[in-house]
């Protein structure tokens, strides 16, 4: 950890605050994701975990406060420009996209670095989809669907990923197939800021976890600190 | 004996090639309409004006630059593309976001703006605008007689449909196309610049306008009235074909061509409504059109 710590951050977000049409949804969240850390917002329903990977990939409303990547100042940039700074979303939705083939999906976003996945490891992580190349995107199943939705940002060489829930509603053996690729990346030195209502999910792949509450991050801990005391304090704040 | 006269064989041919012609006009702007349609979800009225901005560069293009018409074939969907674009970027920008019906207002009054600076320049009357000599000339095909230009001006069309179905569905710009149609956002936070394959995409709809254009010149004269003429119709079939459908507004286009054409021959009263009449009916019982999408 302690060389992790001397390192700059991958991600720093300060002061961050988001809008939806005239609702006011981010107040200030505060936190950042070290290089090669696998990094996971917790809160409750509507707490912002979802609306601040939007505003960090630059796709809510409205958006203010500092979003530093890679070094830069990415706040004013359109989503565009952050993407090809080496940034990459998988939302909770997974908007996989109908009108285009698995294939079609597997290959639209266009590399921003060198150094992605190739199609054969892509493959050897989601055997499905290589069966699936040829079907529309709207045919998968939900668990195809997000293999597909992870599958796709992982060619294009960004080092950080922003994963948006991505167990939800799965099948536990393709969230242990999703569970091992999150590791295996993070092996890779992959950086990656993980939203999930699963903590015993968050908890086997996680080094250090904010817990967000009513658009702010509440508290923030890492793994080493999960004794009792605080399991319970997380527990109350959950509600779980 | 159909409907109490007879009806020759060169009859038959002679409007089902008329009809075929239309249809290819029909095909090629219909093609733009849906293809600016689908990516920014704007009814594009002033795509008849920009039709007849087409015939009438190449006209320039002759008589100012001794440009012939096959430079014409190229230069002019460039020219009143990019003059589309220009549009896309100074104002259609500035109502995205809003509801469709602004930008349909804003294409309509650049439509009228357009025809009335025309009008205004060059009068009512048509411009001739020759056939190129390497396509005059006719050939008999024993049932009737099929001039060149007309067979080049079909059978370029359907390459020209051809090609653009094949750009927007088989290739790699045609699925970036497809998707930041379906999630603009989700494709931009991919690192594609949208706004720009926006412009890009109302250019090439207002080029294939233009292409009519040329294509149209030596046929019908090059007048400021023949957006006008010709774009009631072609709305009758985008709505007919389904809004936004790349290969309804072909198929449509270049059928219901020749459904009128027949319809010439066969009850000629009702050829100038016959179109209409069909979208009458599709609409009725198939509210999306024929090859649209259930919204």
């Amino acid at each position: 950890m302690a060389m992790a710590e001397a390192a700059a951050p991958t991600l720093a977000v300060s002061g961050l605050q988001a809008w939806y049409g005239e609702s006011h949804v981010l107040h200030g969240v505060d936190f950042e994701v070290r290089p090669g850390e696998v990094v996971t917002l917790l809160g409750r329903n509507g707490a912002g975990k979802t609306t601040t990977l939007k505003a960090i990939m630059g796709i809510v409303g409205k958006r203010a406060g500092s979003v530093v990547f890679a070094g830069r100042e990415t706040i004013g940039l359109s989503s565009d420009r952050v993407a090809r700074l080496g940034m990459a979303i998988c939302p909770e939705e997974r908007a996989i996209f109908a009108s285009l083939s698995v294939r079609e999906n597997l290959m639209l976003p266009p590399r921003v670095a060198p150094g992605g996945l190739t199609l054969e490891r892509i493959f050897a992580l989601f055997p499905n989809l290589a069966e699936r190349l040829a079907s529309g995107g709207g045919k998968l199943s939900g668990g195809e669907q997000q293999m597909l939705a992870i599958a796709r940002i992982l060619r294009t060489g960004a080092r950080f990923l922003m994963l948006d829930e991505p167990t939800e509603g799965l099948a536990p053996v393709i969230i242990r197939q999703i569970g091992r690729t999150i590791a295996e990346l993070k092996h890779e030195g992959f950086t990656i800021l993980l939203v999930e209502q699963n903590f015993r999910f968050a908890a086997t792949v996680s080094d250090r976890y904010y817990v967000m509450e009513h658009g702010r991050i509440g508290i923030g801990f890492g793994n080493s600190d999960l004794d009792a005391n605080n399991m319970e304090k997380l527990h109350v704040r959950l509600g779980v | 004996m159909i409907f109490g006269h007879a009806i020759t064989a060169q009859q038959l041919f002679g409007q089902l090639l008329i009809g075929l012609i239309n249809g290819s006009f029909y095909a090629l702007l219909s093609l733009g309409l849906a293809v600016i349609f689908g990516m920014l979800n704007i009814v594009n009225f002033a795509h008849g004006a920009l039709y007849m901005m087409g015939a009438f560069v190449a006209y320039f293009l002759l008589h100012e630059l001794g440009l012939n018409y096959w430079w014409a074939l190229i230069g002019s969907p460039l020219i009143v593309g990019a003059f589309g674009a220009l549009i896309e970027r100074t104002l259609l920008v500035r109502l995205r976001g809003l509801d469709p019906l602004y930008s349909l207002l804003l294409t309509f009054g650049v439509a009228l703006m357009i025809q009335g600076l025309f009008q205004n320049e060059f009068g009512a009357s048509g411009l001739p605008y020759a056939i190129p000599p390497q396509l005059s000339g006719a050939h008999n095909l024993g049932f009737m007689f099929l001039p060149n230009y007309r067979a080049w001006v079909i059978g370029f069309s359907a390459f020209v449909c051809f090609a653009t179905w094949f750009l927007i569905e088989k290739t790699r710009v045609g699925a970036y196309l497809r998707a930041a149609t379906e999630n603009p956002t989700m494709t931009r936070a991919f690192g594609l610049n949208v706004p720009r394959m926006i412009t890009l995409t109302y250019g090439f709809g207002v080029g294939l306008a233009a292409l009519a254009g040329v294509l149209a010149a030596p046929i019908n004269q090059v007048r400021p009235g023949m957006g006008v003429d010709i774009i009631a119709v072609v709305f009758a079939v985008v709505v007919i074909g389904g809004m936004g459908s790349i290969l309804g507004s072909i198929v449509t286009g270049f059928t219901l061509g020749v459904v009128e054409g027949l319809t010439k021959v066969f009850y000629p009263e009702a050829s100038n409504t016959v179109v209409f009449v069909i979208m009458a009916v599709v609409l009725l019982i198939k509210p999306a059109g024929l090859f649209g999408k259930v919204a």
